[in-house]
């Protein structure tokens, strides 16, 4: 240690470093309000925003899978699927379950953010601020599904290649479902999160979610006159309600014959009862806020 | 120490978990102004004890009050009034110097009009207003510790805890570090409570409570603890080392071993026995030397083991758990 004695006193040290004296200003730190939960939940969505432009990578990698599924399974496997499809473009079918795909891969990835801030005590910070653990969850789960939507929106930059159209209706309607869609796997990577504690338990963990859900979901094929057993594992997976009404929005605008659109968009049914878009689009919805909730409670229980 | 209300207060504070109880029942106060330094081998319960502070774990038993605040039923309190610097780094690596602060003090309220100004003196006060748009992921881990101490500041905290600020840096940077804690102490009405298991820091802590297995064995000034000790250190080279050790037992009814090849003993004010030493040992002394006791000493009195040795007996066990626990 350079410092001998055993009493120095501050004055002679700063001057020793020839640091200024002045005093620092104080500031006061109000108590608890909605303006400060506002605040906090603001920051932490804006830091996934940072975070994000930073890793241009990471947005590279995440567009990687849907391109390959849009572009080269869909190109390759469309001379197969020509006699089945009624002439509509494999790729044009495709095209909703690969933006879920975009949208899903990138809110997961958002949501493992959370365990690396575990890993490297970033987390900590945030806890022991003096805001409420539902300010920082739901600061995530906006952050993350902000995220996941710009990444759906590149993909949904690229529709006019595959066949579907550019309509203004067309685009909204996509648009509003994928942010409800990033916004529910946010939650549930979010809630996974909570508990675990590895990056690898994680990964893992969301692999065996997230690949039975999407090839259940029948983003890559249509959900009627399936066998019973998968008839019933696309109707309990949440996936399907999201990529179903995409379909059927994308089938809405275009110009096909009857017998195609009754082959490649059926629509869910329960029980014979057509549902409609917007109970579908409530299925997500609920799902996430119920995930959203159970998020917010384990992290408000934990120390 | 004689302010009416003090910045930490601590009554019968435990802390279990499962069968090991890491905080075994402590009491102690920490006047508002103080530096206040917790000293002791690793897994002695220093960390436990900060995280209920800071209300990062919930005690089984006691209570504590600080900056005014029940650490249990009023956290949000405790919490707007506490600066924190953790032994592991809590910085975000993938953002800027600056962008941390200010994400701190959003988390914090504090007052927008108030953050450009006060950012810009805690990082000049800790040297790193130039490197305020370098990621933290190119700092180096002086670098990194600077800016947490930086950040714990960054709200005007009454209290500011630091767990370990300079463990895993090199002397000359913990010496830095350490002219940051003296000068803010004279620049703002802050109380610091630290902890550490360098002997050679705690000495520039106002009081110590040394704390060795969940409890803390004595506390008070390093000046007073290092007096408590009693007996300066006298080592002398003589010609003929049995015949001195025998002379000094005869005369002046003094025990003395041969440590590092010298005949060592304590004697209380040492100074003042040199002369009589010369004078009526009767045996040819080479040369002498007194050493105040250091707090090494004083940890050795009190607890019976350097607290190398200490560290070393409970590192594989406590430590592990400790982690676990930390986690």
């Amino acid at each position: 240690m350079a410092i001998e004695t055993s009493t120095p006193s501050a004055e002679t040290s700063a001057a020793a470093r020839g640091g200024p004296a002045h005093q620092i200003a104080g500031v006061r730190v109000p108590t608890r309000s909605l303006r400060s939960e506002l605040r906090a939940i603001k920051v932490v969505w804006k830091r996934e925003l940072i975070r994000f432009s930073r890793d241009r990578l990471r947005i590279l990698t995440s567009l990687m899978q849907p391109f390959l599924f849009l572009f080269v399974l869909g190109t390759g496997l469309s001379r197969l699927a020509s006699a089945g499809t009624h002439g509509v473009d494999l790729r044009t079918f495709v095209y909703p379950g690969v933006l879920c795909m975009a949208v899903m891969f990138t809110a997961m990835f958002s949501a493992a953010s959370l365990v690396w801030d575990r890993e490297f005590g970033f987390l900590r910070e945030m806890m022991v601020a003096p805001v409420r653990r539902s300010s920082l969850v739901l600061g995530k789960c906006f952050g993350g599904a902000t995220v996941a939507a710009f990444q759906g929106v590149i993909v949904l930059c690229l529709a006019g290649l595959v066949g579907v159209p550019y309509a203004p209706g067309l685009i909204l309607e996509i648009f509003a479902l994928q942010v409800l869609l990033a916004f529910a796997i946010t939650a549930f990577g979010v809630m996974v999160a909570a508990r675990i504690s590895q990056m690898q338990s994680f990964m893992a963990l969301m692999q065996m979610a997230i690949m039975p859900m999407y090839f259940l979901s029948g983003a890559l094929f249509p959900v009627s006159g399936l066998p019973q057993w998968l008839s019933i594992l696309n109707r309990i997976d949440p996936l399907t309600y999201a990529v179903d009404p995409m379909r059927r929005a994308v089938f809405a605008h275009l110009d096909i014959s009857a017998a195609a659109r009754r082959a490649l968009d059926p629509g869910v049914t329960w029980w014979g009862w057509h549902v409609p878009t917007l109970v579908e689009a409530a299925v997500v919805a609920l799902l996430g806020l119920v995930m959203l909730l159970i998020a917010i409670a384990q992290f408000s229980r934990a120390e | 120490m004689s302010s009416p209300a003090p910045a930490v207060s601590v009554n019968g504070l435990l802390k279990s978990f499962g069968e090991v109880e890491a905080v075994r029942g402590i009491d102690f106060e920490v006047g508002a102004g103080e530096i206040f330094g917790f000293l002791g081998p690793n897994g002695a319960g220093k960390s436990t004890t900060i995280n209920m502070l800071c209300t990062l774990m919930r005690p089984s038993g006691g209570s504590a009050r600080v900056a005014g605040h029940d650490v249990v039923r009023e956290r949000d309190g405790v919490r707007r009034n506490i600066g924190l610097v953790f032994q592991d780094t809590t910085l975000d690596g993938y953002l800027t110097a600056e962008q941390n602060l200010r994400l701190h003090a959003e988390l914090y309220g504090v007052p927008r009009e108030a953050v450009g100004e006060r950012l810009r003196q805690v990082m000049e006060m800790v040297g790193l207003w130039q490197r305020r748009k370098s990621l933290v992921n190119t700092f180096s881990g002086g670098m990194k510790r600077r800016l947490e101490i930086a950040r714990g500041l960054l709200h005007s905290p009454r209290v500011l805890f630091l767990d370990e600020p300079t463990v895993g840096l090199d002397p000359q940077t913990r010496s830095s570090i350490w002219s940051y804690i003296r000068e803010l102490k004279s620049r703002e009405d802050i109380t610091i409570f630290l902890t550490t298991h360098y002997m050679d820091e705690a000495e520039y802590c106002e009081r110590i409570a040394i704390m060795d297995q969940g409890l803390i064995i004595v506390l008070d000034t390093p000046e007073a603890l290092k007096a408590s000790v009693g007996k300066d250190r006298v080592q002398i080279q003589t010609d003929d080392d049995a015949a001195a050790i025998a002379a000094l037992s005869e005369r002046f009814g003094i025990e003395a071993t041969v440590a590092e090849g010298e005949v060592t003993f304590g004697v209380p004010e040492g100074e003042h026995f040199v002369p009589r030493l010369f004078a009526e040992l009767g045996q040819p002394i080479r040369s002498v030397s007194v050493a105040r006791p250091s707090l090494d000493d004083v940890f050795m009195s009190y607890t019976g083991t350097t607290i190398r040795d200490a560290e070393s007996s409970q590192l594989d066990t406590r430590r592990n758990f400790a982690r676990m626990m930390n986690r």
